[in-house]
């Protein structure tokens, strides 16, 4: 009986524990069925629609000066919104996983408040705060300097919807790790920078990329919260979403789904890059966790 | 350790490059365009932004063309028009908040004026141009789908509790209180004036709305794109740009026995324009519009010329029906949103979301 255990321990308690075939056919198939339905069912829908009219009127369609201004807004956006956003959510990270403080869990309800608010509102606030009638708006215009339906309304609108992303992803990992490590880099002499280059960045980065990541999707992504404060001119302030939506209610369809294939790929790219970033971090704990049980 | 750190280094670098890039990139053309408009004379370019309402996208994309080779060839001096669309209502208030127009063309005269209650033109505006500056017009029409299997004639049909209609919303949409004071236009006259039995019958017929769009377009593409309700109340100029659009054996047009005569004007916002330097280009934009050429691209695009020659040629297009005018039934704008549309108006007494 023994002996028999020794010999095969481990398939023994893998049929104990594991549900019956059926049931667990029956469960992968209803996993798979939803995904293709609500996932590669559309994706494909997009991509068919795109190149409905073949290859070169999809480059067509985005060689528009209107679609080519929409991508660049796009990208000009995500590229001031990500990198601020990366900067204050590692700084909100480390204030909240390494110091106590009063008000902590006031500042850490605030960090998610972009998440609680409906984009439309967010970008309503600005109107309010910025716009001609509003409260900075006539000082604004003394200036001449123009945020809303302009450029950095669209950035400030999308900063905003994607505060959250970065920091939400740090502060948990932060805590789990304590701050011993850091302590230790400092008693050796360390000073602040270097604790946080050589110490605190390499013990989070996973964490870090993954944050900037889906930050960069939804900053790509952002409809409602862009779309109050853009004003819709065309060439000038309408980004990657506002466009879809502007050809699609010109029954301009292959054009639409062109530019909405644009941010399926980003949206495949994300994933992909989520994906491997989880791969490298599972693998890179496993390894530490070897190395420290040696 | 150190291989990992520089790595990541490295991407953090190389992301914050992507970004640098992208802003160089894309805010060159913004602050030139900004520049050449507000250099003054001479042959340097100009830019103006027109905002309008939703479905005049099409016929503003021809006008634009057409007037930036007329202004190029008569003064020297490149130009490019912007556009801005969206429901009128909305778009009104936009510019009230600070979206910089240089010429507004919206569904009704009472959106301008909200815009001029506000300071940033002058509240005669609408003498400044011929025709009430309106310088096409179109009406309210019916769009069903083909071979109309409800047997839609005319406005009492869809008041029948089988009838699905599709209208936008009053609150954010011109051409939705345009279908509204149609209807309500319509009953009044049925009924020899009984105010009380117009309510009675605009009632019946929002109760058969399933869903208000906020926009015509959105109203458009709920009835055509999502297959949704029996019969959607239209601009003329929409109706057909859907069927010629989206295909002739899909759709067709009813035209009921009487309808309003819908008049969207245009206008310089003075303010803007003056501050960008552009009022001259503005003002002939404008005139542009009651051009021969003007009036040709409206009638090709299913507005109603206001030019009697230019009428005259597309006179088979439009089909011929009864219009009364909101000055005739309802005592102008002011008064129809007083009325009407106001906080705690009609719309709002007879309309319950469901």
């Amino acid at each position: 009986m023994s002996d028999d255990y020794a010999v095969v321990p481990i398939r023994r308690t893998a049929s104990a524990i594991a549900e019956p075939a059926a049931v667990r056919w029956l469960l992968i198939g209803a996993a798979i069925a939803f995904l293709a339905l609500f996932l590669f069912v559309p994706l494909i829908a997009v991509f068919a629609e795109a190149f409905q009219k073949g290859w070169t009127a999809y480059v067509s369609a985005l060689r528009e000066p209107d679609a080519w201004a929409a991508i660049k807004l796009t990208l000009l956006t995500a590229g001031i919104a990500v990198p601020l956003n990366t900067a204050f959510g590692v700084a909100a990270a480390w204030l909240i996983a390494k110091y106590r403080f009063r008000g902590k869990n006031l500042l850490i309800t605030l960090i998610d408040l972009p998440f609680a608010v409906s984009p439309v509102i967010s970008g309503l606030v600005f109107v309010l705060l910025f716009g001609s009638q509003g409260v900075l708006g006539p000082w604004l215009a003394q200036y001449d300097f123009k945020i809303i339906f302009a450029v950095p309304g669209i950035v400030l609108a999308t900063l905003f919807v994607t505060f959250p992303f970065v920091a939400r992803e740090l502060i948990p990992v932060m805590q789990a790790l304590g701050s011993e490590e850091e302590e230790a880099a400092m008693s050796l002499g360390a000073r602040g920078w270097q604790t946080f280059f050589r110490v605190t960045l390499p013990n989070v980065k996973w964490g870090l990329l993954y944050g900037i990541i889906l930050c960069n999707a939804r900053a790509m992504g952002e409809f409602g919260a862009v779309s109050v404060v853009s004003g819709h001119i065309r060439g000038l302030t309408n980004t990657v979403p506002l466009y879809v939506e502007i050809l699609y209610n010109e029954y301009n369809f292959t054009a639409a789904f062109a530019a909405a294939s644009l941010l399926a790929v980003l949206a495949l790219v994300t994933l992909a890059a989520k994906s491997l970033v989880e791969w490298k971090a599972a693998r890179n704990e496993s390894t530490y966790n070897l190395a420290g049980g040696e | 350790m150190l291989v990992r750190t520089s790595w990541l280094k490295l991407a953090l670098t190389g992301g914050l490059l992507v970004g640098l890039a992208g802003c160089q990139n894309a805010g060159g053309p913004a602050p030139g365009g900004e520049q050449t408009a507000s250099a003054q004379g001479g042959k340097a370019a100009v830019e103006i932004l027109n905002v309008s309402y939703d479905p005049t996208r099409e016929l503003y994309q021809d006008v634009n063309n057409r007037f930036a080779a007329y202004w190029e060839q008569k003064t020297g001096q490149p130009v490019t028009v912007k556009q801005s669309h969206g429901g009128s209502g909305k778009q009104a208030r936009s510019v009230i908040d600070g979206l910089e127009a240089d010429v507004v063309t919206l569904a009704l005269a009472y959106d301008i004026d909200a815009i001029a209650e506000k300071g940033l033109l002058p509240q005669d505006w609408q003498q400044r141009l011929e025709y009430n500056s309106s310088p096409y017009t179109s009406t309210i029409v019916f769009l069903v789908r083909k071979g109309n299997p409800k047997g839609i004639r005319d406005w009492d049909d869809l008041i029948k509790p089988s009838v699905s209609v599709i209208t936008p919303n009053p609150k954010s949409s011109g051409g939705a209180r345009w279908n509204y004071l149609a209807a309500w236009g319509y009953a009044l006259e049925k009924n020899g004036g009984d105010e009380a039995k117009a309510k009675e019958f605009v009632t019946q017929l929002y109760k058969n709305v399933p869903v208000l769009d906020s926009g015509a377009r959105g109203s458009t593409t709920t009835f055509v794109e999502r297959g949704i309700g029996d019969v959607l109340i239209a601009w003329e100029n929409e109706a057909f740009l859907a069927v010629n659009e989206l295909g002739q054996d899909k759709f067709e047009i009813v035209a009921p026995s009487l309808s309003i005569l819908a008049e969207p004007p245009v206008s310089v916002v003075d303010t803007f324009a003056d501050k960008h330097g552009t009022r001259e280009v503005a003002e002939a934009y404008l005139k542009f519009l009651y051009t021969e050429e003007g009036q040709e691209l409206a009638a090709k695009h299913y507005y109603r010329p206001r030019s009697e020659t230019v009428a005259k040629k597309y006179e088979s297009q439009f089909p011929a029906l009864k219009l009364f005018t909101i000055d005739e039934v309802f005592g102008g704008w002011k008064n129809a949103h007083q009325v009407h549309f106001a906080d705690g108006g009609v719309f709002d007494q007879i309309y319950q979301p469901h």
